[in-house]
């Protein structure tokens, strides 16, 4: 039972950060949309997106049964990796403050402008514009929750768990968006995206492993010590970062 | 037409965003592939820290840059 618990509590986990940081992104965008030319355009581009979703899913899904195991988590581990260290490398950055951290008002304020500065053109085209833009966003951003969601999920048969954390933050960011009616700028995205990227990074190395033929000491459990240095790894290495910029400021 | 090829280079956008990295990753793949053929427990160590190398070295190149 606890080694169950091993991968599906962080495989959860990991669908349900992950999507939260998504779905809010995409959210902005749809709201900025919905501020600037109204719900229809917003809700015909995002319908339209998530129709798109459906069939690549629909699609796709049933050719991950026929793919073997192994291949399957070799594949599955590397693009983890690529895309975890990507995201790891960027939140130890802005962590170390060399990047500017994301900020959800400034991209709903930056998206609004976008779209008013179509207002030379014709009411169809503008609606079209905000259609498309929401459309975009939506496949984007859902593409990414799909995939991690598939790469949790598939190398141990927990897809469904982790497309039910998916699930999940989807209704709840939806819900508060409908409830509050703005970009939910509260929500700690960065340290949202520092957690998931650990996670990501420590089932990308865990899965390229599997695939590789390597037995992890502990098995399963093997995730979670992954996590444990991916994170304090990552928070030294933002540390020095930091401390070395802000040295060589100073001279 | 526009739109998709737009998707399609964003959706490699998600995998590779600093090149040193991209390729570092799959160096070190490369690497503990190799070395599984001979002993699974380096093969494992390859790839953790081999990783945790590639962030390193791409932050710094990223400082450097700035």
């Amino acid at each position: 039972m606890i080694i169950s618990w091993a991968t599906t509590g962080p495989a959860v986990t990991a669908a349900f950060l992950a999507s939260i940081v998504e779905v809010v992104e995409a959210f902005t965008i749809v709201l900025a949309v919905s501020t600037v030319r109204g719900w229809r355009p917003a809700l015909i581009g995002t319908g339209c997106a998530i129709l798109l979703l459906a069939i690549l899913i629909a699609t796709l899904g049933p050719l991950l049964d026929r793919v073997p195991i192994h291949v399957l988590q070799l594949v599955i581990g590397v693009l983890l990796l690529l895309f975890g260290l990507r995201w790891l490398r960027k939140a130890i950055l802005r962590a170390a403050g060399i990047l500017a951290l994301h900020d959800e008002a400034s991209a709903f304020a930056r998206q609004e402008a976008t779209l008013r500065e179509a207002d030379g053109h014709r009411d169809a085209h503008l609606r079209w514009i905000a259609g498309l833009t929401a459309f975009k966003a939506v496949v984007l951003e859902g593409l990414e929750v799909v995939f991690i969601v598939i790469a949790v999920g598939a190398g141990r048969g927990l897809l469904v768990p982790a497309a039910l954390g998916a699930f999940a933050a989807c209704a709840l960011v939806l819900l508060l968006g409908v409830l509050i009616h703005r970009p939910l700028a509260r929500v700690p995205e960065n340290t949202l995206k520092f957690g998931v990227a650990i996670m990501l990074s420590a089932f990308g190395i865990f899965w390229t492993g599997e695939g590789l033929g390597i037995d992890w000491p502990g098995q399963d459990l093997a995730v979670l010590a992954f996590i444990a240095i991916f994170l304090a790894y990552g928070l030294a290495l933002a540390a020095v970062l930091r401390r070395s910029v802000s040295r060589e400021t100073a001279q | 037409m526009k739109l998709f090829s737009l998707i399609l280079h964003e959706i490699l956008g998600l995998f590779i965003d600093d090149e040193l990295l991209a390729l570092g990753i799959l160096a070190v793949v490369a690497a503990s592939a190799i070395a599984a053929t001979w002993s699974p427990a380096l093969a494992g160590a390859v790839l953790l820290l081999g990783s945790l190398l590639a962030v390193t070295l791409s932050s710094i190149k990223t400082i450097r840059k700035l």
